[in-house]
């Protein structure tokens, strides 16, 4: 779909981008559609599919009936036949009716059968706190999907990284979940090309280089990091890493630079028990033991339910957590 | 051999009050007392207000998101009146909230759940109503089981459970349904068929005809009611749940009425559906029959109207006061009330406020939190 005068002089959002990126692929690949609840004429309720239908017609970008499970196994069928659906789940919290389809059969398809029928699906969630959302519309479930064998799981944090990601698992050979962490889905706008490209799903990026200490986070906590760096003291030099991919997650680039640093703390909204931070913290102590300075710490969501509204800041990682969680591991 | 019929079934609409205030003397029979209609015609003023108050509060930034209940509050009403206040149970989904009322929720409950406060669902003891349902769907099959431990226990008491049109194509609506009959529980099935899950039309959701015909294939009963029509909705909810008490089986209640708001706060509806429908279902509007329908019988007038609609008033500002006044709730919330008792590593979190752990174990070595590296 052309930019609008908008996007050119300012930028585009995340959800210009991942709007952008299925449109794209729409266009250049027949077998790519688009399914979900209220995704159509309503372009899905944060407009993420806006104008898909208009464009390509109600039979490439499809409202389905009300049914998680519903969608998901019949885009595993779509995807068998060749196809290659995205389906959107209106919301991570309503990712439950799907688990079993996503879990126990996309996932498992092409072990299953030697490789004989593999799923070549990108199912799409709006993910994550901070907007002051309903119950079950604020949960960052990555690590169950992590968890489970067979799927890769993804977590742009700008639009530029959303689209070329998206493109990248819509391509995948293997069903992918694409987490958009709605708390940033408008709050910033950014440059981003206008062509095809991709980004190499597995590989994290290096935000800011730092001398003392890694940061290791995905999703809207980046920005939580950012605002974290920009208020410490000048002799403390934290180097930060978006993880961007969460499974296969990139080992690789966090075990360098804990290994220059010697520090490590990851940031997350999940809840802390058993989560992608436990991983990560797991990964280095068995990969840079000797380098390590200190323990790693985790700046997590509680190990509680994600709160209602009002008290949904009081569970999310801030600067201020974030901050003494940086200032006692330097310190330790 | 020849071909026979293995079944044949047919669904019923029925309609006692038309949208003109027409009353079918016949069919309301033993339905509704004069008392009852007037009441209910006060309550649909009151909540109706309630329902207002709730949208103008979300739009100058004082409650979060909020699903406007406006146009179903007969079918809410009719189907509440149905069931024995502190006997039966409701399983509701979000848009009956007159009938959580009439069996005793304080209103405030509902404002507090959409002004992002759990304590909204704290339900008061003695009170037979489950939170409202946000996942779809989900709360049918616990309707199923609470009626299930009723007639195990055989206790003489029936459940109701509410959902849309949208919720019926969710697995879990077959499952409850299947499992109620099976198992022949004392459950009334009511589906508020308004016509529109967010941007979906009905016909869109499901190809059958009805929604009350998916009763059949279950081994249940489904009736169609003019959801708009209080005396329906009351008469076809009553015999459902004397037909459930009985051991009768189960009735699937499909009850045909309009959402005429937006599917929520958050949702802007002119972009998916015509301003002309709207206004059709808008005359439609159970409080126009209603009231025509008092003031056909003498048991309504102008006076009447305005003084309702003052207590209305009063009673949604008294409403909003209530959940206002009460204070933000204290950060340990979230931990107290996830377990009966508080894990270690979650008191941990609860009393610290943080997750990470370094200072928390006075036997961990090289322990300097308190000055800083370099500093
Ligand atoms: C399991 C699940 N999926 C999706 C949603 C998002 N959602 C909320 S309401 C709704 C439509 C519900 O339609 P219907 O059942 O007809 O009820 P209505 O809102 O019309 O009263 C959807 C899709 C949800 N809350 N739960
Ligand atoms: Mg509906």
């Amino acid at each position: 779909m052309p930019r609008t005068p908008q996007m050119i002089e300012k930028g585009l959002t995340l959800v210009d981008a991942i709007n952008e990126a299925l449109s794209q692929e729409m266009e250049r690949d027949a077998r790519v559609i688009c399914l979900g609840e209220d995704v159509g004429l309503n372009g899905g309720v944060f407009r993420v599919t806006e104008g898909l239908q208009r464009r390509f017609g109600p039979d490439r970008c499809i409202d389905t009936p009300l049914s998680e499970s519903g969608i998901m196994g019949t885009s595993i069928g779509l995807a068998m036949a060749g196809m290659r659906p995205i389906p959107e789940i209106q919301f991570e919290g309503f990712l439950g009716p799907a688990h079993d389809q996503l879990v126990n059969h996309a996932a498992r398809f092409r072990n299953r059968t030697r490789g004989a029928i593999t799923i070549p699906l990108t199912v799409r969630v709006p993910w994550g706190g901070g907007i002051h959302a309903p119950e079950f519309h604020s949960d960052s479930p990555e690590a169950i999907y992590t968890h489970s064998p067979g799927m890769k799981v993804v977590c742009p944090s700008t639009p530029s990284d959303a689209k070329g990601l998206l493109l990248a698992a819509i391509r995948d050979p293997d069903p992918v979940i694409f987490f958009e962490p709605k708390r940033v889905y408008r709050s910033f706008r950014e440059r981003v090309p206008e062509e095809d490209y991709t980004i190499p799903i597995g590989k994290a990026k290096l935000l800011t280089e730092g001398t003392d200490l890694t940061v290791v986070t995905w999703g809207a906590s980046v920005f939580q990091c950012l605002e974290t760096l920009d208020s410490l003291p000048d002799d403390q030099s934290v180097e930060l890493i978006d993880l961007r991919t969460i499974n296969p997650f990139d080992a690789d680039a966090v075990a360098a630079s804990v290994e220059k640093t010697g520090r490590c703390v990851v940031v997350q909204e999940a809840p802390k028990t058993c989560s992608m931070a436990s991983e990560l913290s797991a990964t280095i102590q068995e990969r840079c033991f000797l380098h390590l300075l200190a323990p790693v710490q985790r700046v997590c969501g509680f190990d509680t339910i994600m709160p209602y509204a009002k008290l949904e800041l009081e569970y999310l990682p801030d600067p201020k957590r974030i901050a003494e969680a940086i200032g006692h591991t330097l310190a330790y | 051999m020849p071909v026979r019929t293995a079944f044949a079934a047919q669904i019923e609409h029925l309609q006692i009050l038309d949208e003109h205030g027409k009353l079918d003397e016949r069919l309301a029979q033993g339905t509704l007392t004069d008392e009852q209609v007037v009441f209910a015609y006060e309550r649909m003023i009151d909540y109706r207000k309630l329902d207002e108050i709730a949208f103008t509060l979300q739009r100058s930034g004082r409650m979060y998101t909020y699903p406007q209940n406006k146009g179903q509050e007969a079918a809410a009403l009719g189907s509440g009146l149905a069931m024995r206040k502190g006997v039966d149970f409701l399983v509701p989904c979000y848009r009956e909230n007159a009938a959580l009322f009439l069996h005793g929720l304080p209103p405030e409950c509902i404002f507090l759940h959409w002004m992002g406060d759990e304590r909204g669902n704290a339900i008061p003891s003695g009170v037979n109503v489950t939170p409202i349902a946000i996942p779809i769907g989900t709360q049918m099959l616990h309707a199923v089981g609470l009626a299930w431990a009723y007639k195990l226990r055989k206790e003489d008491r029936c459940v109701i459970t509410y959902f849309g049109d949208g919720a019926t194509s969710e697995g879990d609506f077959h499952e409850a349904m299947n499992f109620a009959t099976t198992f022949n529980v004392p459950c009334v099935f009511f589906c508020q068929n308004n016509q529109w899950a967010i941007s979906v039309p009905r016909e869109q959701q499901t190809a059958s005809e009805t929604v009350a015909q998916k009763a059949i294939a279950y081994g249940a009963r489904g009736i169609q009611v003019d959801g708009n029509d209080l005396f329906a909705v009351y008469k076809a909810t009553t015999e459902a749940r004397d037909r459930a008490r009985a051991g009768g089986g189960i009735t699937l209640i499909e009850a045909i009425t309009y959402r005429l708001g937006d599917h929520t706060t958050a949702d802007d509806a002119r972009r998916y559906r015509d301003t002309a429908e709207v206004e059709s279902w808008a005359a439609k509007d159970p409080m126009i029959r209603t009231r025509k329908y008092l003031e056909s019988k003498g048991l309504w007038d102008e006076q009447k109207q305005a003084a309702a609609e003052e207590h209305g008033k009063a009673f949604a500002q008294d409403i909003v006061r209530k959940s206002e006044g009460i204070a933000k709730p204290e950060v340990r919330e979230m931990f107290d009330h996830l377990y009966a008792e508080i894990p270690d590593e979650l008191r941990r979190q609860r009393d610290t406020l943080r997750t990470h752990s370094l200072g928390l174990y006075p036997e961990q070595s090289g322990l300097a939190v308190s000055g800083r590296r370099g500093s």
